[in-house]
């Protein structure tokens, strides 16, 4: 260039590392103990048993909470049916939809707290937690709050009822934002609640149940009992209960419609994925790269709907994946807490097991293994951002779960050949597909066997859009118009 | 991924035709407006905290081009910016000078002066500044009245009629032209994005330009809104790091207009640390036309370095 460079080539310093810039956590006040919320009240366990839930960026406790027992559920699904029948299922739905308004406006304004409680018990990136789950939880109730006094209008009959009592079991990926997507749908169409969060994070939803309280919610109508797979089981086995809605693993969903079979619950199961996002040639690769690592990195990929399989177009293959190695390497993985992280850590001792076991068959299998450079802190449980190339569709990679930070590339020559191998899955939750050309956008979404084909973007949610499976992927739908059809007698 | 026209077997002339530009600047991966859109915000929310925001508002005065560019103007006015070019803070004699100083061509003989024996560079708009509307001859000659008067960074404007009515080789030509005439001085290109309607036009011209011959490509000539924004600044930074991978020339970018607080400046910064990568967290490859930016990178720097804030009337208002 000119001399400009010799004068300020001395200028340019150390290069910018950012501070940490760590969320207060002071701004959540933690008990030692948290009881099951059941009939408005907070109440130990009748067996008096009790689980630890962790903070799985460093391992240390958080609290100790209740574990209901079959006793527990019984009194929870009574006190549902109570509220039911006193009063909730009857209530006029402008009424119902004050207590919703009010549930939302309570979330808004203890928004920050309920974000770094959410990244505390979860392990997500604050800046997840702050800017998805919890506007995203408020959003939900403020949806469907606008639906409960125009449940006739909604496309289901002139007089839709309610079912009576929702048992609804839920996962550790968005806690508080699964609770939400449970309760507000099933609240404004007249239902009441037991709510089963899972036992690895199972804060926010009591959260949610003090926030129910501060709303006057009648008691009852939304019932927390907080546990592990037992306590779940016996929510779904439960005869009181008249609809069961799950969120979880495809193996839990098989196990749960065994159960429920043959009985007049109705059931709606939201599972897994092996998602395919498929990137043309002539996709906007700088934001195709965006939509990848959104796709798959997000919330450190426990994901239901992820991004996990990339198929990207032959004559793009190695731009699109040079590209992704150079944007990975600027993810921070570390501190939850810390605004800047983009990486959190993994839920649990045991998802990081399972994911150690997939990437360990990915690379016994033959594909090649790529990180990039990162230090992972020393406790707490952890897996670095990776991607496998030279992967089959016959690999496990390409066909399990895996649901963690890991990316199987695979490639692919006709519009024709990404569908056959996007649809080659017993899953069909979600796909993408990136291309400038809108007429194979929408022969694509014609063609992906997928409940959500997002175009040019990945991972985007609102409540007025329908989700919900194919096959092995679940059925039933939530959000929207759609997620009222759940929860109403139609 | 890009091919380098002027690496390649063709002679020039057919290269630079409009429909051998245009398959070359249509053939460039798109820029989806959403999802650029939301990667700007993104970054956006990074947290600069400590000593990443020393850091950060000290690189940032050194990478303004203090400007003032009004029918207004005087030498009296001119004096007093240099002035504080030179030594943003006179107080404070670790606060670095800015990178330059930018005026209209008949004010640099009045900015000459008072910087030399600095380090803080003098800058003209030229090239019939702001809108370009005049004979290539008008133009030219205006180059050259800057660089008689000693200006040593051209900042011109382009054709943005013949940009959008697809005379992409009447826009090269121009900035070859202006690339020939200002010989050693550094050249930036403001494309004025305000006027380029999608961001795929935007990567367009920024290419046009660097393939041209551009020093630095400059979003704004500060008198069209928009002026800067967060999202060209993304498409910008991207097409420079395309451009270095294709042709192996590091060409810098420029945001100007309307960028009034150390924050946003800041992001500006992470924008480039995270769409180009380090190398471009230089005065040499990135560079803020500001003037009231300044005061308040002065009184954010001083409240890092005190903990509190001084008032207004501490800063002087040049």
């Amino acid at each position: 260039m000119t001399d400009v460079e010799a004068r300020t080539e001395g200028a340019a310093g150390p290069v910018f590392a950012y501070a940490p810039a760590p969320e207060s956590r002071d701004i959540v006040h933690l008990d030692a103990e948290y009881g099951l919320f059941i009939g408005g009240e907070f109440r130990p366990a009748a067996t008096g048993r009790t689980f630890t839930t962790v903070d799985p960026a460093t391992e240390e406790p958080l609290a100790s909470v209740a574990e209901a027992g079959g006793g527990d559920v019984d009194r929870a699904v009574a006190a549902a049916r109570a509220a039911y029948e006193g009063g909730w299922g009857k209530m006029r739905g402008r009424e119902r939809a004050k207590y919703l308004f009010r549930i939302a406006r309570i979330i808004q304004e203890r928004a920050r707290e309920l974000a770094v409680l959410e990244s505390l018990d979860n392990g997500k990136p604050i800046r997840e937690s702050r800017d998805v789950d919890v506007p995203l939880a408020a959003a939900h109730f403020f949806y469907y709050a606008g639906w409960a006094d125009k449940l006739e209008y909604a496309g289901f009959g002139p007089s839709p009822r309610p079912l009576g009592v929702a048992g609804q079991v839920i996962p550790w990926n968005f806690p508080l934002l699964m609770a939400a997507w449970k309760l507000a749908p099933a609240l404004a169409a007249g239902n009441t609640c037991v709510l089963k969060p899972a036992e690895t994070t199972p804060l926010s939803a009591l959260f949610l149940a003090q926030i129910c309280q501060e709303a006057d919610l009648p008691p009852g109508a939304v019932n927390v009992v907080t546990g592990a797979g037992a306590t779940g089981a016996a929510v779904v086995a439960h005869p009181g209960v008249d609809k069961v809605a799950f969120t979880g693993s495809t193996e839990v969903g098989k196990e749960i419609r065994r159960t429920v079979a043959g009985s007049r619950k109705r059931l709606t199961l939201e599972l897994g994925g092996k998602a395919a996002n498929v990137v043309f040639e002539d996709a906007p690769i700088d934001q195709a790269i965006e939509g990848i690592v959104n796709g798959i990195f997000f919330n450190q990929g426990h994901v239901c709907c992820a991004g996990s399989r990339l198929l990207v177009h032959e004559p793009v293959a190695e731009l699109v994946v040079d590209r992704l190695r150079q944007r990975l390497a600027t993810l921070r993985l570390g501190d939850p807490l810390d605004k800047n992280t983009d990486i959190g850590a993994v839920n649990s001792a045991e998802q990081l097991a399972k994911i150690r076991r997939l990437a360990d068959a990915g690379s016994e299998e033959g594909a090649e293994r790529w990180s990039p450079r990162c230090t992972l802190p020393e406790r707490g449980f952890w897996f670095p951002p990776t991607v496998f190339t030279g992967v089959s569709q016959s690999h496990r990679i390409a066909r399990e779960e895996i649901f963690g930070p890991v990316l199987s590339v695979l490639t692919f020559r006709t519009p024709a050949e990404a569908v056959a191998k996007a649809n080659n899955t017993p899953y069909g939750l979600s796909a993408g597909v990136w291309t400038e050309k809108g007429s194979l956008i929408l022969w694509m979404a014609q063609h992906l066997e997928a409940g959500v084909v997002w175009a040019n973007t990945y991972n985007r949610f609102d409540p007025a859009s329908p989700f919900g499976g194919y096959q092995e992927s679940g059925f039933g739908r939530e959000g929207g118009r759609h997620g009222l059809e759940a929860y109403l007698d139609v | 991924m890009v091919p380098t026209p002027l690496a390649g077997p063709w002679s020039l002339d057919i290269v630079t035709s409009d429909a051998a530009l245009r398959k070359l600047l249509h053939g460039l991966p798109g820029v989806d407006q959403v999802g650029a859109e939301a990667r700007a915000a993104a970054l956006a929310t990074r947290s600069i905290k400590r000593e990443a925001k020393m850091w950060a508002l000290e690189m940032a005065i050194a990478m303004i081009d203090l400007t003032t560019l009004e029918g207004s103007d005087t030498p009296g006015k001119v004096a007093a910016m240099c002035a504080k070019a030179r030594r943003p803070d006179p107080a404070d004699p670790e606060v670095p000078p800015v990178a330059a100083v930018c005026v209209y061509p008949d004010l640099v003989g009045a900015a000459i002066g008072h910087l030399a024996g600095s380090p803080v560079a003098v800058a003209s708009v030229a090239t019939a500044f702001p809108s370009g509307r005049a004979s290539m001859k008008v133009k030219l000659a205006d180059v050259r009245d800057a660089l008689d008067a000693g200006a040593q960074e051209i900042d011109m404007v382009i054709d943005r009629g013949a940009f959008l009515s697809g005379r992409y080789g009447q826009v090269y030509e121009e900035v070859r032209a202006v690339r020939e005439a200002a010989g050693s001085a550094l050249l930036k290109v403001i494309l004025e994005t305000g006027e380029l309607a999608t961001y795929d036009n935007v990567q367009r011209a920024a290419w046009l330009a660097m393939l041209a011959g551009a020093d630095f490509v400059k979003t704004s000539t500060g008198k069209v809104a928009p002026a800067s924004t967060r999202p060209v600044a993304v498409v910008l930074l991207a097409a420079a790091r395309d451009f270095l991978h294709a042709s192996g020339r590091r060409v810098g970018v420029k945001v100007a207009g309307g960028i009034r607080t150390a924050k946003e400046a800041i992001a500006y910064l992470v924008i480039a640390r995270e769409t180009a990568g380090e190398d471009w967290l230089s005065p040499t490859a990135l560079r803020i036309g500001a003037s009231t930016l300044l005061n308040d990178l002065l009184m954010q720097r001083a409240k890092q370095l005190t903990g509190v804030y001084s008032g207004r009337d501490h800063f002087s208002i040049d």
